[in-house]
Order: C-alpha cells, then structure tokens, then sequence
C-alpha cells in the first residue's frame, strides 16, 4: 500500500449548455490517471498546458469535483464522501500555488497569512498562534519579526517562502506545489528549490511537484509521470524517463528542452530534426482516433508507456 | 449569433411573466383599492361591498391576475379612473412625449460624454482632465432633481429662455413645422438637465476605458509597427474603448426611466413619468400597474439589448 | 601522487579543453561571416530614466553594445535588470523617459529624431516581437488587418489586393498552414504558438533589417518554444537580420546567441561570444546564474543561490560595484571605486575587477552571511 495513491482518477467538466443548445460531450480534463507516491519521495507530474497536470493536483487536494476514480491517501479515499467526513485527512494534504503575487491576500499582515490555516483547524490562544507563526518563520528563513508586514513589502522568492510556511503550519504529510517557481526569477528559483529540498528532509513531506519545466523536474523528482490531453503517456522513474524515454511524445518533449551547449547545437538540431520526423509519421499509431494516448503497456518494473501494440 | 439572440429573448418571457405577477401583488398589497379613491367615503357599506362584487374584487388573486394579465395582453389596462379614459389611450399619448424627451438626453449625453471623456483620458492628469473628473464628481454627488429644480428656476424662471411647463405651446397644429420646433424647444431644457447629471457616469467609463487600453500591450504593438500617435488613437484606443460604452446603452436606457419620472414632474412634462408620479398619489392603480409594468418591460429589453449590442461587437463574446 | 598535483592536473585540462571549445566557437562565427566592425546597430553609453516622485533614476544605465549584420545577440537578465526597457529605448516605445547617450543605426544617431521620422524606423527598418503573444494583438481585429496595417504604414503604394497577397504569403512563411482562413480569424481563435507567428509575421511584413525579440518565448510551452525558436533562425539566415534577443533563460541563449551581454541593474556586467561566456564566464554574476539553474550534467542535490535581492530602481547602489552587497564574503577591497568595463580578451568585456577575486562561498561563508543577516 503507497502513502497516495490515484487510481483510474477522472475529472470531466460538463460543457456549457442551456435552452436551445444541444448537449455537447463533457471536456475530458482528466481522463484514467494513475499513480502511487511513497512517502518521502517527489513525484513530478509533467504537461504542456491543456495537459490536466494542474487539475489533477486540484482533485487530490478537493478543489475539482472527482468525476470517478479514488484517491487513496494512506489507505482513506478521498473520493468519497462528503468534505466534511475527512476534515482530519485535509489538513494533512496542502498546497503551494504558482503565482506568490496572487495568491497572498495584500490586505492580510504575514501573521494572519500564516495563521489562517492553524485558525481552521487547531485552537490556539492568540499568544501560542504568534510563537507557531514565529517559529515558522524561521523555518523558512526569514526573520520572525516580520510577521506584521504585508505582502507587499516582500519580494517574489519572499513571498513564496510565506507560501510556504503557510502550506507546512499543520505538519502537513503530503504537499502539492504547483509550478512553485515558475513565476520567480532564475536565482530566486535557486533558492525556493533548495529551500523545498531542506525542509522535505526536516519535516519527512512527500510532494507531488506539478511543472512544465523538465530541469526542475529532473533535479527535484524520483519518478515523473507525463501528461497530455488529461492522459499519461509515459511514467517512470527519472531514469528511466530521462535516460530511455520510450513514447514519442516523451522524446519530443525531452529533446525540445535548450541545450545549454553551444558546441552541440548542430548535432542537437539533427536528433531534433529525427525526433519530429519519427513523432510526425508515427503519430496515428501512438494515438487514438481522436488524439488521445493509448493505455500504458509495463516495460520495466518503474516504467510504464503508452505505447503501440507491435505486430 | 441569432441563436444567441432567439435563446435570449426565449429568457425574456418567463422575467416578464415574474415581473407581472409581482406588479400585481404590489399592487394589490397596497392600501385601499381602485374604489377608495373614487367614491364618496360616506357611501353605504353594503353598497360599496355590492360594487367590489361586481368588479370582480372579491375574487381570489390568481382570478383577478387573469383576468388583468389577458386584458393587458390585449392592449386593455383598463380604466383609469380620474381621466376616465381606457388607461391605453392615456399611455399612448405621453408615451410618444417621454420616448422624444428619452431620445434627445440619450443624443445629448453621448454628444457630452464622448469628447469629454476621449479629451480626459487621452490627456489624464493634465489639466483639462482635472476639470472634467472634477465635473464627473459634482455630477455624482448633485441629486437630479435638485440641479433640474436649479435649471428651471435659472434658465426657465429668472433667464426666461425656455419654457416651464407642458410640452408644446397651445394652440399649434400637430404636423406643422411650427408644433415641432415648439415641442423641441419645450423639450431641450429638461433634456439638457438630465444629461448633464446622468451623462457623468459615461464620461468616467469612458475615461477610465481608454486609460486602460493606453497602457495595453496591443498598443505596443502598434506603435512598433511605426503607426503615429493620431492613428494609435483612432485606429486602436478609440476603437476599443467606445467598445464597453455602445455595450451600456442598453442600461442607459433603464437609467433613462428614473431620470424622467422625476423631471417629467418637475418640468410639469406630460409623459409617462409625471403620470406615474401623479397617478400614485391619487391611488389611480390601474394606471400604476400598466406603468410599472411597461418601465419594467423597458429594463428588461434594454438589458437585452446591451447583451445584443456586445456580442455583436465584441468577437471574444460572439457564439456561432 | 600528492592530491593537490591532481586538482592542478585537473585544472590545466580543463583550461585547455575550454580555451579549445572557444577557438572552435570563434572559428564557426568568423566562418559565418559575422563581421566585427560596422555594426548594424551601435548603441553608445545610453542611459534612460524613469521619472519616479520627483527624481529621475536610470533603468539602463551606461550601456554600450553592438550588433552586426546576421548576427544574434543576447541580453540575458532577470526581472529589474533593464533589458526591456533597453529594448524599447531602441524601438523608441517609452512615452515617458528621459533617454541620454546614442543609438547609432547604420551610422545615424535615432535618439534626437522627432516621432514622425522614427515611425519610419519602427516596423520599416526595426521590428519587434513581444513577450505574450495574446495580449501583443488587438482583440477586436482580425489577425489579417492587423498585419496589413503594417504594409500599409510602410508600403501605401500597395493596392488592397497585393497587401492581402502579400499578409497570406507572410502568414505561409511563417509557418501558419491554412493562411487564407486565418487571414479572417480573431486572435483569441489561434493557439498559443500561432499567435506568436502572427507577431513574428507583423514584426517582418517589411523586412526589417534589425530585429528585437523580448523574451518571445516565455509564454510557451517547450515544444513550441523550439519551434519558434527555430523559425527565428531560419528567417535570420533569410534575411541577414541583426537580431536583439531579450532572455532570462540561459538555454533560449545558448541555443540561439552569437554574442551575449549579461545585464544586472541597469548595467552591462559582462559581454562574450556565446561560446566563452558559456565555458569561461568571469563576471560573479554571471557564474551565479550560470550556477543556479539546474542542469542535465550532475544530479547536484543544491543550486547556487544568489545571495540577497535585487534592489529597485530607486535602492540602486550608484556608486562602486552593483553586484558587491550579494558577495558579502569577498573582500571589498576587490571592487573598483568606479567600475569600467575591461577588455580581457578580444571581444570579451567584463565590469569591476572583483572577477578576479571572486569565489563561490565554502559552508563556513555560507553560515556567516546568515548570521549576518
């Protein structure tokens, strides 16, 4: 049994409609998706936009309505059930959102900021509040006086690290951080990642790290899973992924990241060149008739891909 | 595009027939009816009771509202009971005064607001801007019917440049040159009052509509292109500014009937409005129920028709 | 063997083996043809200055740099270090800034022309590509207007017809494949990537001899960031246009530059060939951002950090070395009072002389600069 583990998870959105309108198929976001993380471990999901990465993370955590499929955390699903029935099983799964300019209220000083998790979910005297902000503060190191300034005040990296002192204030088990860095800059990016490392060590977290950005990927996660259009096409360890990617689109995915070797520009545009030929020519038989990935076949005990049956 | 209008308008009927029903229980709900304020308060009890009979008052409420709402559809609101006439025949005539004097605010706010707020927000934080915000503020803060009540005493009273009352000089020949140039002049100066209060709030959409479009990254674009700055402005800026602005007619429209009702009254103007306000205070219900509900018709196909007008010029919006 | 003999082993082949990289990177440049003087555009101590409260402080201070003909030159900086606002000091876009110094373009100096002869620049001789794709396009116009308006303003000559022949034969050069209905789309009814060869068909409707691309890619995805990467290049080798690329990411870079300028707070700090600036960086800052991105080559359990934050606009140190307050562990003294750029080797130029003394900090560094802050 996984610490998390997703089985055969939809989340399909009805279409709009109304009088006069004829039913139109629901939007497919997330179509039979699964995977299991151990606890300790990171597992990174990966997609262009459209992918269904972020809804994904949005249906374990209870932000999307799960269409079908469950979600078992620790052995509990989540996918039944009112929300009420595993308030416990929340406060253990928090979330670390992209954009640390949105999604800190300007009007809230730090100390409430902070505080609003520990308020909804553990009664504390306001005096034992201000210690728990304080301490998390430092944890993600910055000065525990700063808890009566305002998000303003702050930079990106900053206010991302508030972001997360947030998501950790109630010992969370799992944390789900979506594209965290993407909207920072590279040096700051540097150091929101190291951070995240750090504190995955002194709190034991497990995270699913949601991105696009496959050198972060490759640099924070044990196994990677990749999505397109609301379906994986390929999941296995960073190994395997990286070192024998066997889905075309993997492939393309993978050669299309810059090198940062001038000197290989050449050879790079010629295997790249190869890569887009072989996904152009092989892709009917990659994909279904509309364009969705076909289920994932076992290659090695880690590593699974949607790929075509030979013969 | 016409299925989005169809499936709009087939939206309008049931918020129609709510609104009538809720008109009529208003109606009902207020005190006395249509014979307390007609007859003499020293008539017989029983008689009086004898009357409600036969006028089908005594009927249960979703009775009467039948019997009103078929009439109604049928053009018959009844009588009004202190002209004495079909309340139709009474509507028809004011409505075509209140529809002149809602043309001619409507022609005199955009003429207000379009070079005020092009000038203030293609030039904010000059002085020229200053000035206008200042005048948005003032047309905020003053309450209609006290600036109409200053526009008649200054212009019609002391000044005596235009007239005070009615809608036409007595005596003119409908058709004539003569009656519609006096039924414009009898119109201008309650016109003018309305849209100078009510015409603010379209200078600031305005204003405050191309301020934004200025600092859009579109405008960039255009500007790399080599384009010059009068052709950034026409070309770009104006063009998807005015864009919200032909969006808000249709709630101009709405606006427009409060604003009557109270200068219709104070200009002693005869339309819908100061029929409205007169008929109320003479309990002249049947006459209230068939305005309420024709002011709320009107809200209802100016909303329409701002949803109209932005799915036609905005493509993000338009369905196919 | 003693382990110390090792490590300077290690180092002299490592010296070798870089400088070798660098001479087989300069030899594919001078093969290309990239001529190193009479540059294209010349841009000389520019300065421009925002107007905040009542003083003026410069986003792009002192900046000198070239760029030839068929030739691609980064400027790399993060958020706050003054490359779009160089960017569009070039394309003359500020509408309120103080701009001092001089852009010299085909020899004539374009700061002191008035509006009306600098519309004859922009989109004529200079085109620009922007960052998001979707909100660089006017919503309510459809894309082939759009792009005709270029023609229009540069070519009036045109008859409708042939600036419509010529808006599909862009859109097909660009890569988009059914021209004829796009011609009629909104912006708001193509992807991503389509949008941003729209931009790209408007930035080169009238052959532009110098391009500006401002972080064209930042708003795409992988995949589609090769592939209009991909057709930058090959319009480049089309049409031998200079191009100025804007980009915080270090890949984009080394997939595209010819030369790059590293830009920090409003100023040059260090300017190579692709191919030096790479393997032989001098500039601290520069190898700490070389530093902080993760990279396929080692599984490093830590990135570099860039110690502090970049100050604003208006905390900006005027004096002495930017960068000195994020390398508290390096003696002051390795700062110039006033640093200049230095010429270290042909073409490669690098600000203050604290590169030669700088170090990436050991753990006990590490642990001070916390205690100190």
């Amino acid at each position: 049994m996984s610490f998390l583990e997703v089985k055969d998870l939809k989340v399909h959105f009805p279409s709009r409609g109304g009088i006069l309108s004829k039913k139109i198929p629901p939007v497919r976001a997330v179509d039979g998706i699964n995977l299991s993380i151990e606890e300790g471990q990171t597992y990174g999901l990966v997609g262009e936009s459209g992918s269904g990465k972020t809804t994904t993370g949005r249906a374990i955590i209870g932000l999307n309505a799960i269409t079908s499929g469950s979600v078992l955390f620790e052995g509990y699903d989540l996918a039944k059930g009112g929300r009420r029935s595993h308030l416990d099983v929340r406060r253990d799964i928090q979330m670390i959102f992209q954009d640390p300019y949105s999604s800190l209220n300007p009007k809230k000083r730090v100390l409430d900021i902070i505080a609003e998790p520990l308020r909804n979910f553990e009664r504390l005297s306001p005096m034992e509040e201000k210690l728990r902000v304080q301490q998390l503060l430092e944890q993600v190191g910055m000065s525990p006086e700063m808890i009566y300034k305002y998000p303003h005040e702050f930079s990106g990296g900053q206010r991302q690290r508030i972001g997360i002192a947030r998501a950790v204030a109630l010992k969370p088990k799992l944390v789900i951080a979506d594209e965290p860095v993407s909207a920072l800059d590279v040096s700051v990016q540097a150091q929101v990642l190291n951070f995240m490392k750090d504190i995955q060590q002194e709190m034991k977290l497990t995270y699913l790290l949601i991105s696009h950005d496959l050198g972060i990927i490759r640099h924070m996660c044990n196994h990677i899973g990749i999505m397109y259009k609301g379906r994986y096409v390929e999941q296995g360890t960073t190994a395997d992924i990286f070192g024998n990617p066997q889905h075309i689109y993997t492939k393309r995915l993978i050669t299309a990241i810059p090198n940062i070797d001038p000197l290989q520009r050449d050879k790079q545009h010629i295997y790249r060149e190869a890569v887009r030929e072989e996904y152009e020519r092989a892709h009917d038989s990659y994909f279904d008739n509309e364009g969705f990935a076909l289920p994932l076949k076992p290659i090695t005990k880690t590593h699974l891909a949607a790929l075509p049956e030979r013969g | 595009m016409w299925r989005t209008v169809a499936r709009r308008m087939v939206i309008m009927i049931p918020q129609i027939f709510l609104l009538s029903i809720l008109v009529f229980l208003m109606a009902k709900a207020m005190p006395g009816d249509a014979l307390t304020g007609l007859l003499d308060p020293s008539i017989d009890p029983a008689s009086l009771e004898a009357q409600r009979e036969r006028l089908g008052l005594n009927n249960p409420w979703q009775v009467q509202y039948w019997d009103w709402i078929t009439k109604a559809f049928q053009g018959d609101f009844g009588q009004s009971f202190r002209f004495k006439m079909p309340v139709s025949d009474l509507i028809g005539q004011r409505m075509m005064n209140t529809i002149w004097l809602s043309i001619v605010t409507l022609i005199l706010t955009y003429l207000i607001a379009i070079p005020l707020g092009i000038t203030s927000g293609r030039y904010n934080d000059t002085w020229a801007d200053r000035f206008i915000t200042g005048y948005t503020y003032l047309g905020f803060a003053a309450p209609l019917f006290i600036f109409a009540l200053l526009m008649l005493w200054i212009f019609g009273f002391h000044f005596g440049w235009f007239p005070t009352g009615g809608s036409v000089e007595p005596g003119m020949k409908p058709g004539t040159l003569e009656y519609v140039l006096s039924k414009f002049y009898h119109l201008l100066l309650p016109a003018l009052s309305m849209a100078l209060i009510t015409t603010v709030t379209t200078v600031q959409l305005l204003r405050s509509e191309i301020i934004d479009t200025k600092q859009k990254d579109f405008i960039v674009t255009a500007r790399a292109k080599g384009a010059s700055e009068s052709r950034v402005y026409n070309r770009h800026i104006l063009r998807n500014s005015l864009l919200p602005i032909a969006a808000f007619f249709g709630y101009e429209i709405t606006g427009l009937i409060g604003g009557t009702v109270f200068i219709e009254s104070i200009y002693s103007y005869p339309g819908m409005g100061e029929l409205f306000l007169s008929s109320i205070s003479l309990r002249d219900f049947s006459v209230v129920t068939a305005l309420v509900l024709l002011y709320g018709a009107a809200s209802i196909i100016g909303a329409l028709i701002s949803d109209i007008t932005l799915s036609a010029v905005d493509p993000r919006i338009r369905i196919k | 063997m003693n382990i110390g003999v090792l490590i300077e082993v290690f180092n002299a082949v490592n010296y070798f083996l870089n400088n070798q990289k660098i001479k087989v990177g300069l030899m594919r440049l001078v093969d290309r043809g990239i001529p190193l003087n009479d540059p294209l555009l010349a841009i000389k101590n520019l300065t421009t200055s925002f107007r905040i409260a009542d003083d003026y402080y410069a986003a792009v201070d002192d900046v000198t740099l070239t760029i030839g003909k068929n030739e691609i030159v980064a400027i790399v900086g993060e958020s706050g270090s003054g490359k779009s606002a160089l960017a569009f000091s070039i394309m003359g876009l500020h509408t309120r800034a103080r701009i001092e110094g001089h852009i010299y373009y085909k020899g004539q100096d374009i700061v002191p022309l008035p509006p009306s002869k600098q519309n004859k620049l922009r989109g004529k001789e200079i085109g620009m590509i922007f960052q998001d794709p979707l909100s660089a396009l006017n919503p309510l116009m459809i894309i082939g207007a759009q792009i005709e308006e270029a023609l229009l303003l540069h070519q009036p000559k045109l008859s409708k017809k042939e600036r419509r022949l010529a808006v599909i034969e862009l859109l097909t050069k660009v890569g988009i494949p059914r021209p004829e209905h796009t011609y009629g789309q909104f912006p708001h009814e193509l992807s991503g990537g389509m949008r941003q060869r729209v931009v790209i068909a408007i930035a080169i409707a009238n052959e532009p001899k110098l391009l500006i691309a401002d972080e064209p890619t930042t708003a795409l995805d992988v995949t589609i960031q090769l592939q209009i990467l991909e057709l930058i290049k090959k319009l480049k080798n089309e049409s031998e246009a200079g191009i100025l690329l804007i980009t915080h990411d270090l890949g984009v870079v080394a997939e595209m530059a010819d030369r790059v300028a590293v830009m920090y707070a409003g100023q040059i700090v260090e300017i190579a060939d692709i191919y030096t600036l790479l393997s032989a960086a001098k500039h601290p800052y520069t190898r700490s951002l070389l530093h902080s991105i993760p990279t396929s080559k080692e599984s490093q359990s830590r990135l570099h950090v860039i110690q502090g934050i970049v100050p604003s606009l208006q905390n900006l140190p005027r004096q002495g070395c930017r960068f000195r307050s994020r390398m508290p562990w390096i003696d002051p003294s390795a700062h110039e009072d006033n640093p200049t750029m230095h010429e270290i080797a042909p073409g490669h130029y690098v600000r203050c002389t604290c590169y030669k003394s700088f170090h990436f900090p050991d753990q006990k560094e590490v642990n001070d600069i916390h205690v100190l802050s």
